[in-house]
């Protein structure tokens, strides 16, 4: 079956079609407002016309680059292309600045190929267990689960002051209250505008935050953002960046577990598993106190850790029929109407499509790997050629363009832009829109999960399962360590300072 | 240049001619704009697409998605009630959605605003337990409620959802107690119960069609029992006629759109809903397929305001 699955795509047509599908993600994922979900939505229709087998492994080869993609545009111009590269810009982008783009873009590209297979060859092998402990993951935990989420914060301000951080912070969870409430269906925040019922887009917010500041910043100055004066930066070979990253190879398998672990447990994705790896990269690297300058490590981190999500999300999908990520969603979705039924029997009555559809990912995930660097690495030097003034309305048409087509709403064009003088002004201040982008994506999954699980409490009559559970247990002890670390290793170093 | 706009100008005065003599010409000419309220993926969305190949053989022109998701399906329909009715833009809605959310909140349509066409697809509300589960049939699960009230949890899709109507109407006929407790779409309620993180969940045949070796279906809250599940009983059968919930999907364009376009479009419907493969395909994944023309279906809209509204009254909430 696994064998006939792999035969079934070695055909030159199906392995084109995967070539094609590998570059077409790489571009969505790299344009900024154009996320996985919506490139993978868009093809839907068009894997009508093909055998489930080739559909699907389309479908599976854009999910994949797509989310790779998202690195060009974060280190490139500080913009990430999909919510999964947030934290790929906060040293991606001084890297590229200082003259290090080919470093980082060789970085990024070798770690979102590591991710990538690690959480294939988990697809391939280990899917009935992760599939079981993806279903231990219950009301309370992903309360927990969010609350550790929103301790990323304090590694987000770099420089600045943790309390501007968590002001950002609160900020983004006050705004993602916005809208019909899951739980009683009341609209919050809504000053009688019903086009605020839908809430605060992220997409949209978060293409204001991080696109429009920027290009108010190139349209400030003159010339090249990049230091292209620094030739032999510029040309050092890709094989021994190449070979850098590989020597970094704990940080891609903290990541990877990471990527995993968020991937299985539906809600969660990309987005998160990115910042949560670049925060445990800070905390477990020795030169922590240098992330956020340009190190390779922070662009390493986060980016095998968001495609370390993708064979992941497709765990609970292709076993439970539950999606782990929205892209897996949309792939559930593609999934019916192919005629193919998930749940346990997939793997046996259609295993051949199945196993056909998972090789063409795990090839694709190679493919994007080699274009990613044959395509990434001269456009980093073209790019940093390109005079300012005509990246700004680049970078400002593109986010009007993306952030309608999120959901085909002009009001998220207003919010985009409304977000994007808030961007501008918290640049101004010192506030980190990471920080408050977090606080957006947190929010309603804290807040869904207080409520059920308040529900649960009561209708057992214990409030103490909201603590005593044993993933409750191990994801509160991440939390305080996260908090009560970074003020134990400022005490470690006051102390050797003082001695 | 002055010879390059010429030719500009007049490709674009050519264009505007044809558009224009297209405008006349019998309905449709240009492609359909069908709006889906949901996420790309999710059960709206696949009907759609089922749809689709029968729309296009039938109307002659493509049918394209497109998605307006938000407010549990608001920000579609208020979109679709504001959008030209030409019978280009006709959007999927949903029962008893587009009859509760007006009744609740300003959510930027009225009820009568949307013109119905079709309607197309039932999907009745099921009580579902887990497998392995101490309530083997509702009457214990009722026995167990009457001696720990509120202690038994049901996982449904949202509040004001018909899984949450079907829980409330459940409790007041058998005088019982439970705790409901609402997630995000049908979908979160399958980890939900997968999981053991409640005891139940209401939910309908198409959620349990991928995981019905794991979960055992109490009762059906329909008229009659469904075409995917023959084998369980409905609630009336077992002695509680009045629990009868569950959810439509249907089309509706604009207001004011002209009605021979509206008889074009619920014919195109019509000759989709029965085609053999279509069904065959749609009843396999646990829809159930029904038909209500224009004038039906709106008479049967009317029906339900008043059902609903009276229903919110009696279960002590009122607006």
């Amino acid at each position: 079956m696994i064998l006939e699955g792999l035969l079934s795509i070695l055909t030159p047509q199906i392995l084109l079609y995967i070539l094609i599908a590998t570059i077409g993600g790489l571009i969505v994922g790299a344009l900024p407002g154009l996320t996985a979900t919506m490139a993978v939505a868009v093809m839907v229709p068009l894997t009508f016309g093909m055998s489930p087998t080739t559909g699907l492994s389309v479908l599976g080869a854009i999910y994949m680059s797509a989310i790779y993609g998202g690195c060009f545009s974060a280190i490139l111009i500080n913009t990430p292309g999909t919510p999964g590269s947030i934290a790929t810009a906060f040293d991606g982008y001084p890297m590229c600045v200082k003259g290090e783009g080919m470093r980082a873009i060789v970085g990024a590209t070798v770690g979102s190929v590591v991710g990538g297979v690690v959480s294939m060859l988990f697809l391939f092998f280990l899917s009935p267990p992760l599939a079981t402990i993806s279903l231990k993951f219950g009301p309370p935990e992903y309360f927990w689960l969010a609350i550790f989420g929103l301790t990323v914060m304090a590694s987000m301000g770099g420089e600045g002051s943790l309390i501007k951080t968590f002001m950002a912070g609160g900020l983004g969870l006050l705004i993602s209250m916005i809208g019909i409430t899951i739980m009683g269906g009341e609209l919050r925040f809504g000053f009688d505008n019903y086009h605020m019922q839908g809430g605060i887009e992220l997409i949209a917010a978060m293409i204001g935050l991080f696109c429009i500041p920027e290009a108010l910043n190139y349209m400030s100055s003159f010339g090249s953002m990049y230091d292209i004066k620094n030739p032999e930066k510029m040309n050092k070979s890709i094989w021994s960046a190449v070979g850098e990253t590989f020597r970094l190879y704990k940080t891609m398998a903290r990541s990877s577990i990471i990527g995993v672990i968020v991937g299985i447990l539906p809600g969660a994705g990309g987005t998160i598993a990115n910042m949560i790896a670049y925060n445990d990269a800070k905390k477990s690297s020795k030169d922590g106190a240098k992330f956020g300058t340009g190190i390779l490590e922070g662009v390493v981190a986060p980016e095998t850790a968001n495609n370390a999500t993708v064979g992941a999300g497709l765990i609970p999908t292709l076993t439970l029929g539950v999606p782990g990520t929205s892209v897996a969603a949309v792939i559930y979705g593609a999934l019916l109407l192919h005629g193919l039924r998930p749940g346990a029997e997939l793997f046996t009555t259609n295993g051949k499509i199945v196993w056909g559809f998972m090789f063409a990912i795990l090839i694709s995930t190679f493919l994007m790997g080699v274009i990613g660097i044959l395509a990434g690495v001269p456009m980093y030097k073209s790019i940093s050629k390109v005079p300012t003034r005509f990246m700004a309305p680049a970078i400002v048409s593109l986010s009007i363009v993306g952030s309608y087509a999120v959901r085909n709403n002009p009001m998220d064009v207003v919010v985009m832009i409304i977000f994007g003088l808030i961007g501008s002004v918290m640049k101004e201040l010192g506030l980190a829109p990471g920080a408050m982008v977090l606080g957006l994506i947190l929010g309603p999954i804290a807040e869904a999960g207080y409520v059920r699980s308040t529900l649960m409490a009561f209708a057992a009559g214990k409030i103490q399962t909201f603590v005593t559970r044993p993933i409750c247990l191990i994801l509160i002890g991440l939390t305080v360590m996260s908090l009560v670390w970074p003020i134990f290793t400022k005490w470690l170093a006051d102390r050797k300072r003082v001695s | 240049m002055i010879r390059k706009l010429s030719v500009l100008a007049l490709s674009f005065f050519l264009m505007a001619m044809l558009s224009s003599t297209a405008f006349g010409a019998t309905y449709p000419t240009q492609p359909v704009n069908y709006l889906i309220a949901f996420s790309a993926g999710g059960e709206s969305d696949i009907t759609a697409r089922m749809q689709q190949k029968y729309l296009e053989k039938e109307l002659g022109v493509p049918v394209v998605m497109t998605y307006k998701v938000g407010g549990g399906g608001a920000v579609c329909w208020a979109d679709l009630v504001r959008s030209k009715a030409d019978g280009y833009i006709i959007g999927g809605v949903n029962e008893p959605h587009t009859i509760l959310q007006p009744l609740q909140s300003k959510c930027g349509y009225e009820t009568e605003q949307i013109q119905r066409i079709a309607l197309f697809q039932y999907t009745p509300c099921a009580l579902i337990v887990r497998k392995d589960s101490q309530f083997k049939t509702l009457k214990d699960l009722i026995d167990f409620a009457k001696k720990y009230p509120g202690m038994i949890t049901v996982g449904g899709s949202g509040s004001w959802a018909s899984t949450h109507f079907t829980t409330m109407l459940f409790e007041k006929a058998a005088g019982i107690k439970l705790t409901y407790i609402p997630f995000a779409g049908s979908g979160d309620t399958k980890p939900a119960i997968l999981g053991g993180h409640v005891s139940a969940i209401v939910a309908h045949p198409t959620t349990v069609v991928t995981m019905k070796d794991d979960v055992r279906i109490l009762a059906v809250a329909a008229e009659t029992r469904s075409a995917a599940f023959p084998d369980v009983p409905t609630f009336k059968e077992l002695g509680f006629p009045t629990v009868i919930e569950g959810s439509y999907r249907g089309v509706a364009v604009p207001p004011g759109t002209p009605k021979d376009i509206v008889d074009k479009l619920a014919a195109a419907f019509k000759k989709a809903n029965e085609d053999p493969e279509f069904v065959k395909q749609m009843t396999s994944l646990g829809f159930d397929l029904v038909w209500k023309g224009p004038e039906e279906y709106e008479n049967w809209i009317k029906g339900q305001t008043v059902y609903y509204r009276d229903l919110l009254k009696s279960l002590g909430y009122q607006n």
